[in-house]
């Protein structure tokens, strides 16, 4: 178990084993969440804390249930209701949950790099669940574990990223793991919202969606992170819908089995268009039922739990 | 003869005077008296025995952050004054950027007087343009000036638009005295943190595009010709920046630059490399290879006039934090010469003359103080530099009270070996005296 007792701060830094290990893993984990009691006693007596500094329903609730499922305590904090409010710093909140006992820690935190930061504060495992615009790593693995439900392998598909790639880390974790098992990943938006030398992470780059989602096996629809954006980077969310958002017609372009993805939550009438997420191509809820078992693989890999 | 001092065997450097040998150097008196072959140990009461070494005119750091008043807990005038000095500087001037702010005479005065009291080696304040920094009216200058501020500027932030500093540039006209202007396109530079670029891409952090330096050095430069007045820009970091003031510099105006040691050795990836360090953030953000390069290029073609550290020391309370909330900077006064030295004159790229030149007599010229120089009758402000000496970076033994440095760990050869102002000597081999 290569992993045991390590952080998971990034895709970019994990071993194309690794990946595969927790692809795997989460593969045999899966059928437990289908059973009528939905508990092994593999991490009992563990404590994993989620620290959420932004808002988060699937992420958070997907990490808990995971951990639960497989018998660990769980404590949430959420940095609204907590001592962040009077002003402590992330390194003074860590270190208190850290000496109550707590056995990993699972953050998400608005400013890139912050999980790193943790690692370096704490001696206990890190997992990263969204740095700022950096990566968010058991989205990228939930979403490739996704693609093998329905398409026999990962080396060779055509892959299109479309939509606020520059505020993206589900775009990064995304480029990262898939490139690194063989895929040809396409990345579109307005211009405005790509990130600059962008293809030197190995994609290619369009500002017309179209060149992209052309003769793709899978269309990955971002959420345009609204929160994000400042006044000029599009005009309005009309205009968008219009050049850039995802509707029949520009889904036209991609493989006729090409399936549809998104991270949510969704913005619909905007990146994507209600009848396509809820079309039979859509396998959205698929991505967030696996991804309790992505974050079963990764705790319990993690944490060295024995069966 | 009981204050002199003599130093003697050491290799003399001197750009004013154009001296490259082994000579002695008598002090008497804060002046120095004689500079010969061989000068008799006759009733001196200190002889530093410089064989080996090397012999400069004071060097002179003119960015500097003392943060005095308002800031103390980063820094204070004896702290910074004390890293200076066991840095191998004999002369430090100061940022406005203070709280409150250096906008008047008052807080001028006080700074120097903190400075006599306090300070191991000189401090030169530098006034704000505008009052409060703000960008919106002349601050009194002349009256900065006359308790003794050398230079002006908003330091932090640019002279807010072009017409402030067409205005401050012709008025200091009546003061004989530079406009150093921090360039930054604000608006372009919005919430950046890093480089523009893949390294800001693969970080995740908003980028600081070159061009948002490069837009104020040219608006500068147009501004210059428009008043021929004097401007020095600050911190440069990138090839076209060096392009423009290349350019300015052959159609004769009076336009002078620095750069740090830190953007001639260290680029963009180190953030990379460090998992987000966040000593490794500071404005302007450190850059590509390519424009490390040209940076190096530009110091041995004569187009960079000064090395200056930009020391702005830090709390680690302002820097152990996300890298979004860390405070810019890097506290640069301890490790300047041991990165010159090791980094640019060992390999090659400058010699000890033009060593002098930038860290010394320009800086002396722009800023129109004293020193500069080793000829008889000046103001004795000397470094001697031992060029073998190799130590660690260690930021725990620093004087300074800001430890932020990505350098901890480097192994560099060559270090200040005394620091010797108006005649006294204030750090002798590496102890402050």
């Amino acid at each position: 178990m290569s992993l045991q007792g390590k952080d998971l701060l990034t895709l970019q830094e994990l071993s194309q084993e690794d990946m595969e290990l927790i692809l795997s893993t989460a593969r045999s984990l899966k059928e437990i969440l289908s059973r009528p009691i939905k508990k092994v006693p593999t991490l009992r007596g563990k404590v994993v804390c989620t620290l959420f500094y932004e808002p988060s329903t699937r992420t958070r609730t997907s990490f808990e249930l995971a951990a639960k499922y497989m018998s660990a305590d769980t404590v949430s904090i959420a940095t609204s209701t907590s001592s962040v409010q009077k002003g402590e710093t992330l390194a003074d909140t860590a270190r208190n949950l850290a000496v109550m006992g707590i056995d990993l820690v699972i953050m998400r935190h608005s400013v890139s790099g912050s999980c790193h930061f943790l690692a370096r504060v704490l001696d206990i495992p890190v997992v990263n669940a969204g740095d700022g615009m950096h990566e968010h790593p058991t989205q990228g693995l939930l979403d490739i574990f996704t693609i093998l439900d329905y398409k026999p392998r990962i080396k060779g598909l055509k892959v299109a990223i479309l939509g606020d790639i520059a505020h993206s880390r589900v775009a990064r974790s995304n480029i990262y793991g898939l490139t690194k098992m063989g895929a040809e990943v396409s990345v579109a938006g307005p211009s405005t919202l790509l990130p600059p030398e962008i293809e030197a992470l190995g994609v290619r780059a369009f500002c017309h969606p179209e060149e992209a989602v052309e003769g793709a096996d899978v269309v990955y629809v971002l959420r345009l992170q609204l929160e994000r954006q400042s006044n000029s980077l599009f005009p309005s969310k009309r205009e968008y819908q219009d050049f850039f958002g995802l509707d029949r017609q520009m889904l036209a372009y991609a493989k006729e089995d090409a399936i549809i993805m998104h991270p949510g939550p969704m913005n619909r009438g905007i990146e994507i268009t209600t009848d396509i997420a809820d079309s039979p191509r859509s396998v959205i809820l698929d991505q967030v039922t696996n991804g309790v078992a992505i974050r079963m693989a990764v705790l319990y890999l993690i944490l060295g739990g024995r069966e | 003869m009981s204050n002199d001092l003599l130093i003697k065997g050491g290799r003399v450097i001197d750009p004013l005077a154009k001296i490259d040998k082994e000579l002695d150097l008598l002090i008497s008196d804060g002046k120095i008296t004689r500079i010969a072959d061989n000068i008799e140990n006759q009733d001196v009461m200190q002889v530093i025995d410089a064989d080996g070494k090397i012999v400069m005119p004071g060097l002179i750091d003119m960015h500097t952050h003392l943060r005095e008043p308002g800031y103390e807990y980063k820094e204070d005038i004896q702290s910074g004054t004390k890293a200076a000095a066991m840095g191998g500087f004999t002369a430090v001037a100061c940022m406005p950027n203070t709280e409150p702010p250096c906008d008047n005479d008052s807080v001028v005065s006080n700074i120097l007087e903190i400075a006599q009291r306090h300070g191991s080696v000189k401090v030169y304040p530098i006034g704000a343009v505008t009052k409060g920094r703000a960008g919106k009216q002349l601050s009194e200058m002349g009256e900065m000036r006359k308790a003794g501020a050398v230079a002006f500027s908003d330091d932090g932030s640019p002279v807010a638009n072009a017409e402030i500093l067409r205005c401050a540039m012709e008025y200091l006209k009546s003061f004989d005295a530079t406009i150093i202007d921090h360039p930054e396109d604000m608006a372009l530079s919005e919430n950046g943190q890093v480089n523009y670029g893949l390294i800001s891409t693969m970080l995740g952090l908003k980028g600081i595009p070159r061009e948002a330096e490069e837009i104020i050095v040219a608006r500068d430069i147009l501004i210059t010709n428009l008043t021929k007045g004097r401007l020095h820009l600050a911190h440069i970091s990138t090839k076209g920046a060096l392009n423009l003031i290349r350019q300015a510099k052959s159609n004769g105006l009076n336009v002078t630059c620095e750069v740090t040691p830190h953007h001639l050795v260290l680029t963009e990836d180190y953030v990379w490399k460090t998992g987000y360090d966040t000593n490794t953030k500071v404005n302007p953000p450190l850059r590509t290879q390519e424009d490390v390069e040209s940076l190096r290029v530009a110091l041995s073609d004569g187009t960079i006039d000064v090395i200056a550290t930009d020391h702005a020391p830090h709390h680690l309370d302002d820097k152990w934090v996300e890298f979004d909330y860390a405070a810019f900077g890097i506290s640069g006064l301890e490790t300047a010469v041991p990165l010159v030295i090791d980094k640019l004159v060992i390999p090659g790229i400058i010699d000890w003359m033009r060593m002098a030149e930038i860290m010394s007599s320009n800086p002396a010229k722009i800023l129109g103080v004293p020193g500069g120089t080793l000829q008889e009758g000046c103001v004795a402000d000397v470094t001697i530099i031992d060029p073998e000496r190799e130590r660690s970076v260690d930021p725990r033994f620093f004087m300074s009270k800001g430890q932020n440095t990505p350098f901890t760990g480097w192994r560099l050869t060559g270090a200040p070996y005394a620091t010797i102002v108006n005649g006294k000597t204030v750090m002798l081999d590496g102890r402050l005296v």
